[in-house]
């Protein structure tokens, strides 16, 4: 961890950091019943480095996004009391304030590397002449040393994050406001972008808020945390350190990931003896390009057998082709090369190739759980997308209003059932993606990043009741970049993107 | 090969202000649209081919990209020889079909057509970088910025279509609605994925529109672009080529009388 201290940085003078004053602020979203944010009374002096915390619903994103004036103005909510940064309302304030959200994919603006981080400059009206210095030096700031008409399509999404951090530094903003900009990103991605930020505050000064549920990243970084509370103002406010001690159980308990509170690893029962499902035998994967015939293979010579009751997870550096080949072993892609089979008493009555099967023959077989539950919704209410599955099974009736009822009994569906899928919270897309997989109950579980940005709760509810499968016999393959879900769940690790994919026996970790 | 940032090679043409590529293109068009007839058509094509020796396209990379324009171009003209307006001599009849002096002329004035402004349009594209274009039409043409912008950030998420109609239809076969149930399933196949698609692009769609805003977009203040878009000798000298094919060609058409003004 970088000490933020030791650099004695060289400040930018043209930079002057912002304060930030709320008093008595709120926030209805039009359309709402309720505040989003109510009552809040808070002081932040420039330069400070603050770390926002509170659970799902606190209203965290909304006070960034009114810091950064992209909340709308009346037609969009109502406002309550005054937010001003530097003595101004905040939505006046644009271009003393910079943004960088969460998900990378919507952050890029340009075709190019430099004309994307230009392109704040140009809307705040700097001269050309000055642009490109500002942009160059912004580049190196977040260590993005590409070319400047570099492609962004072809950045990872470590590097789309830094990108969209140098366009706004580029504008030198002096409050620099993050909203969970790490949590679509792989570890390494995390510590890239973790890092540029320092690095840039180091010679800005600028005061910074961020947004992050995951507190380790970010705890040496900030110097003062404040906790919001969902029932309006701050709940608690001060040095990183007292914070964690004093509010920590509370903040666990609200899906905060606090260092010194890791998560639960559930008991595992395993059952006797291991059938074994699927077998891939020098088995190659990639995707056939669009326009193309043959597929172009990104990960080739693995062989590896899928049994029932024990969880196969595929770690690896991003772009090894971990997603395919988990798509690939769930009968979603053809495999390139080499042979993937199912065992008799698996396939039971179906072709050996699990990508030959039937649409409703995967149903009862391999359950499929994307990294991006939106997706796999088909239907406009929880309940009814549910029932898709076990209707194209053909069960009875009773039989599937009983399987679906259960279900969300168990995943904390129920007071949801007549919701529409697409406007459920993070935490509940991820159980109901789970839940539309388990309900025609099939053999075995592919899962893609299942806990990818998840809360530490979603997190301990997601690996209890994969723990649960486990011991009634599922097979269970994931793909993951989560140290603590290997260390919580796998029986094997097959590690791709090594020169030789390394296969680790049970128990090895 | 990519849509945004498409690797152009380095050519006369590709140097040029995309503005007053699209000013050529755009007149040769309305000039060709004015009439139908076969002299008009051809003359401009035969400028346009000499003209395209410069495009800086490889042969290979031209046809492929102009393939579209080959296969309609026979098939306007064949069916409009074949079922278009009867006039003059008659040639061959078939039952219903007849085809005439007229009829066969008209099939070759469309045909030619098709090639004389499709050619040009495709090939000008494909030497023009989109960021280019976009400089352009807010530099020179002075389109207001939040459009043309608007426009470019939205052709990003054009490329990401083809990837999310993939990983739609992978997540339909794993939801058990992948295959069977013969028409009616196929269409609900197109129709369900096609829905998500929308709502799935609308949503990055708008937080696209929030990141731009928060990088001080869509302002009521000017703003200053990096990249200058200039317009230069050569672009006169194309857009001044481009109104003499234009011209040459009615020109042609009148002297050979074959000149007919749609709108007379």
């Amino acid at each position: 961890m970088p000490d933020a201290s030791s650099f004695a940085p060289a400040r930018d003078p043209q930079i002057r950091p912002v304060q930030i004053q709320a008093r008595n602020w709120g926030w209805r979203h039009a359309g709402r019943q309720n505040q989003a944010v109510s009552g809040l009374d808070l002081r932040i002096e420039p330069g400070e480095r603050v770390l926002l915390l509170g659970a799902s619903g606190a209203g965290k994103s909304t006070l960034v996004h009114a810091l950064a004036g992209v909340l709308g103005d009346a037609e969009d909510g109502d406002e309550t009391g005054s937010l001003h940064i530097d003595g101004r309302r905040a939505a006046e304030a644009r271009g003393r304030v910079g943004l960088v959200l969460q998900d990378p994919d919507s952050q890029v603006v340009l075709a190019r590397v430099g004309d994307d981080v230009a392109f704040g400059c140009e809307n705040l009206a700097v001269a050309r002449s000055e642009i490109w210095p500002r942009v160059r030096l912004a580049l190196s700031q977040v260590g993005l040393n590409l070319p400047l008409d570099h492609p962004t399509s072809s950045l990872s999404g470590g590097q789309k994050q830094r990108l969209a951090l140098a366009g706004v530094l580029a504008m030198q903003p002096g409050l620099l406001l993050l909203d969970e900009p790490t949590a679509n990103l792989d570890p390494g991605g995390v510590v890239e972008v973790r890092d540029a930020v320092v690095r840039s505050l180091d010679h800005s000064g600028a005061t910074l808020v961020v947004i992050e549920h995951r507190v380790e990243v970010w705890q040496d970084v900030v110097d003062r945390v404040i906790v919001l509370d969902p029932a309006g103002g701050v709940l608690a406010d001060g040095a990183t350190r007292d914070i964690l001690a004093s509010q920590g159980e509370r903040l666990a308990q609200a899906g905060v990931w606090v260092p010194a509170l890791p998560p639960r690893f559930p008991v595992r029962h395993p059952i006797g003896t291991a059938q074994t499902l699927l077998r891939a035998d020098a088995l190659a994967v990639g995707r056939v390009p669009f326009g193309r015939r043959a597929a172009s293979v990104v990960a080739a010579g693995i062989t590896l057998d899928v049994r029932a009751g024990t969880a196969t997870v595929v770690t690896g550096p991003n772009g090894a082709g971990k997603s395919t080949l988990a798509l690939t072993l769930a009968g979603l892609l053809k495999p390139a090369g080499g042979s993937l089979r199912a065992c008799d008493h698996f396939s039971a009555g179906a072709a050996p190739e699990p990508h030959r099967w039937r649409s409703t023959q995967l149903l009862t077989r391999i359950g499929t759980v994307f990294q991006d539950p939106e997706l796999q919704f088909l239907a406009a209410t929880v309940r009814d997308d549910l029932l898709i599955g076990p209707r194209a099974l053909g069960l009875s009736n009773s039989e599937q209003t009983s399987r679906v009822d259960d279900l969300m009994c168990r995943l904390r569906l129920d007071h949801l059932a007549d919701a529409n899928p697409f406007t459920l919270s993070g935490g509940e897309k991820r159980r109901m993606s789970v839940a539309t997989v388990l309900a025609t109950r099939p053999r075995l579980l592919v899962l893609d990043e299942p806990t990818f940005g998840q809360d530490s709760r979603t997190w301990q509810e997601l690996v209890t009741l994969l723990a649960e499968l486990l011991d009634e016999g599922t097979a269970l393959v994931a793909v993951t970049h989560d140290a603590q879900f290997v260390g919580a769940l796998a029986d094997e690790e097959y590690r791709l993107g090594t020169p030789d994919p390394i296969r680790l026996g049970a128990g090895a970790l | 090969m990519n849509l945004l940032t498409p690797t152009i090679r380095p050519s006369v043409v590709a140097r040029l202000n995309p503005v007053a590529k699209l000013a050529v293109a755009l007149t040769v068009s309305c000039a060709l649209l004015l009439s139908i007839d076969w002299v008009s058509a051809g003359v401009a094509l035969l400028f346009e081919a000499v003209l395209l020796l410069w495009c800086g396209l490889r042969a290979r990379q031209f046809w492929l990209r102009t393939a579209p324009v080959w296969i309609a171009a026979p098939m306007a003209a064949i069916t409009t020889i074949l079922y278009g307006e009867d006039s003059g001599a008659l040639l061959w009849q078939f039952g219903f079909i007849s085809v005439t002096e007229g009829s066969a002329q008209l099939g070759l004035a469309i045909g030619l057509r098709v090639l004389a402004i499709g050619l040009p349009g495709i090939v000008l594209l494909a030497t023009t970088d989109p960021t280019d274009l976009a400089d352009g039409l807010a530099q020179v043409l002075r389109l207001p910025a939040r459009f043309v912008l608007g426009g470019l950030a939205g052709l990003r998420l054009v490329g990401m279509f083809i990837e999310d109609w993939h990983s739609l239809t992978l997540a339909r076969r794993a939801r058990g609605v992948g295959d069977g149930g013969g028409i009616r399933g196929a269409a609900r196949r197109f129709f369900g994925p096609a829905f998500s698609l929308l709502v799935i692009s609308v949503r990055r769609g708008s937080k696209l529109a929030t990141a731009m805003e928060a990088r001080g977009f869509g302002g009521d203040t000017p703003r200053t672009w990096a990249r200058p878009s200039r317009v230069r000798a050569a672009d006169a000298v194309l857009v001044g080529i481009g109104f003499g094919i234009a011209g040459i060609a009615i020109g042609a058409a009148v002297w050979a009388e074959t000149w007919s003004f749609i709108l007379a």
